[in-house]
């Protein structure tokens, strides 16, 4: 099967590398670089939730970590050395940059701490979460909260973190004019490149060792523990994995998209990562990619004409998709092709 | 002192709501398994009931006293129609169910938008509730908040009395205990599945109506209080009722006096934190019904 996986793999780079910076406008392609972005958020969640049974619904929370992480010094580079970033001077009641801004003046740091930090968090939450073994629900509805405690700090916290609007306006990417549209382009294959990289990192992840006991602890968790193996090692492995892409790709979501901001992050986008994951197919590799862009294309193209139809269907898609078709539409060619072993993998 | 009481008071009141609404969470998450997202949706409903029963009845007092019994019968009635058309289906699914459901909660909203309009609508409060009663020396408290006391101490003490005495009480409580037994010994487990849904959803609906003397209603008031009384369930434990009780005045105390002290941001991830903590000691919440089941 492994030339079959190569074939693919070429298949998205043409496409991705090719086709796509061809057809698309300036403006499609800088859409579609933000859609990559979900699908990056994606590919973690399938990994998380498809093959460790973790229904993370916090996932925004990492996005944003990565997202502030990234615009905090691209703010900072935009306002200059010694100023302070705009946002601040209008809220005007701090004379001096507060402490936890200053290390992201460093470029190095910040691009570390957009992967770094939401990985921290996810150990940190998660090495207390899985140790006790709360688990199923009760996870999911701490991440969930979790989600709710970080949009209500933000905003809490305006005059540092620019509150409801967020951090916006920005110009300048690591010295390119963003608005400038060869870097627009840059910057989506940039993001392009980020995906097809972890797509193939998280394909050998799922075929090691490791990926078959990681749905071994979906499946039967107490039964891989009594083989010796500790579960809560296991699913933390794939909840930081998996915050450490959504970190990448708020990152990313930065520069192409010039904000981040807590109507991005907070428990209604954070759910939403996990629509377009169950469409696709939660368990495969590619089906999250694929729901992740084909439901943000949807929202994008609908929601300016018909606000109110777009919310019926999205909410008629997580009743339909998820209680029909557990397996996404990537377990409907099987079930179409009627294959002996057509039966879905994990329900 | 006074600061301190008042405080306290506070704390209560905002815990007293939580519980209304947790409690029914917990009778369904305790029985049957599910988490249901649309419940943030019946208190909008048993809000929107009080909000139309008193533009029909235009007296503020009668419209609230009639309004408790109808939003109960309301939401508990969309409770039973969820319960039937969808969750009974994926009882094996716990987790499908809550995304399920949450889509379920987004299809509600946008009913009330079109139906009652994006912008939120307001309920006047009936006079008697608008003033402030003095308890001792300084003290004070909002008659308002002390009705919303009443009202959660008798729905409480209601439901108590339901489970303990009457004979569908002892069947949910057979149900909770050991399903497969309580099947077996001829309790009718789908007809009591539907009839905690609908005891616990209308609760919610009462919660609703709770709410509307609080602040506005509108659309999307369900979802953010929802998530704190997912939490009163979590830290609570499942299947004693007395878990959500305690933990429901606890987070609602704790909650109102870190924000006293510091701000509401500071206060919902001190809370966070606090639960997390709280779940290192008690993994399975505070009261838990102890079986021999590994998961």
């Amino acid at each position: 099967m492994k030339w079959r996986a190569a074939a693919g793999f070429a298949l998205g780079a043409v496409v991705l590398f090719g086709v796509a910076p061809a057809v698309l406008s300036d403006f499609r392609l800088s859409l579609l670089a933000k859609y990559l972005c979900f699908a990056l958020v994606a590919v973690g969640i399938g990994l998380a939730w498809g093959r460790g049974g973790l229904l993370t619904l916090g996932q925004g929370v990492f996005f944003g970590l990565g997202g502030y992480a990234m615009a905090m010094h691209l703010k900072l580079a935009d306002a200059g050395e010694g100023n302070l970033p705009d946002f601040m001077e209008l809220y005007g009641q701090l004379d001096a940059l507060p402490w936890w801004w200053r290390p992201f003046a460093n470029p190095v740091f910040a691009l570390a701490a957009t992967v770094l930090l939401p990985m921290l968090v996810a150990l940190a939450l998660g090495t207390l979460i899985f140790r006790r073994r709360v688990r199923g629900a009760y996870f999911a509805i701490l991440s969930q909260a979790l989600a709710a405690a970080m949009v209500i700090l933000l905003i809490g916290q305006q005059g540092t973190t620019g509150g409801t609007n967020g951090l916006t306006d920005i110009e300048g990417f690591f010295g390119y004019d963003l608005d400038d549209p060869v870097n627009q382009r840059m910057v989506y294959f940039i993001i392009a490149a980020c995906l097809l990289g972890l797509l193939a990192l998280v394909r050998q992840l799922m075929h090691s060792r490791y990926g078959e006991l990681l749905v071994a602890v979906r499946d039967s968790e107490e039964r891989v523990r009594f083989l010796g193996y500790n579960p809560a090692t296991v699913k933390l492995v794939a909840y930081v994995a998996a915050a450490g892409m959504a970190g990448l790709a708020g990152a990313l979501f930065v520069p192409a998209v010039g904000i981040i901001s807590p109507a991005l992050i907070g428990i209604v986008p954070s759910i939403e990562f996990v629509i377009g994951v169950a469409i696709g197919g939660r368990a495969t590799l590619l089906g999250p990619v694929l729901g992740a862009v084909a439901v943000a294309y949807a929202k994008t193209t609908l929601s300016e004409r018909f606000p109110g139809a777009w919310i019926y269907l999205q909410g008629a898609l997580f009743v339909i998709v998820i209680a029909v078709l557990p397996g996404g539409l990537a377990s409907l060619a099987r079930l179409l092709r009627r294959q002996p072993h057509g039966r879905l993998e994990h329900p | 002192m006074t600061v301190v009481a008042s405080q306290l008071f506070t704390g209560i009141s905002i815990g007293a709501v939580l519980l209304l609404i947790a409690l029914g969470l917990a009778l369904t998450f305790g029985q049957m398994g599910v988490i249901n997202m649309a419940h943030g949706e019946f208190i909008m409903a048993g809000a929107y009931t009080t909000f139309v029963l008193q533009s029909a009845i235009t007296d503020a007092g009668v419209s609230l006293l009639v309004a408790i019994p109808v939003a109960f019968a309301v939401a508990g009635a969309m409770g039973v129609l969820l319960e039937f058309l969808l969750i009974r289906r994926l009882y094996a699914r716990p987790l499908d169910t809550l995304l399920v459901t949450w889509g379920v909660s987004l299809l509600l909203q946008q009913l009330a938008r079109d139906i009652f309009g994006a912008p939120n609508v307001q309920t006047r409060a009936p006079e008697v509730l608008t003033g402030n009663t003095r308890i001792a020396g300084d003290l004070t408290m909002a008659n308002n908040r002390l009705f919303i006391l009443g009202l959660v101490v008798l729905a409480v003490a209601a439901l108590t009395v339901a489970l303990r005495l009457t004979s569908f009480g002892r069947r949910i409580r057979a149900v909770v205990q050991n399903r497969d037994l309580a099947a077996v010994s001829g309790v009718p487990t789908a007809r009591i599945d539907r009839l905690t849904f609908f005891i616990g959803s209308g609760l919610a609906g009462i919660a609703g109506v709770a709410l509307t003397l609080l602040g506005p209603i509108g659309p999307t008031m369900g979802t953010n209080i929802i998530i704190d009384a997912f939490l009163v369930v979590v830290v609570g434990g499942i299947g004693h009722l007395r878990g959500s009780v305690i933990v429901a005045f606890v987070l609602g105390v704790l909650q109102s006096s870190v924000e006293y002290l510091t701000t509401l941001s500071v206060a919902k991830v001190a809370v966070f934190v606090a639960i997390v903590a709280f779940l290192q000691w008690r993994p399975q919440g505070a009261f838990t019904l102890r079986t021999r089941s590994l998961a």
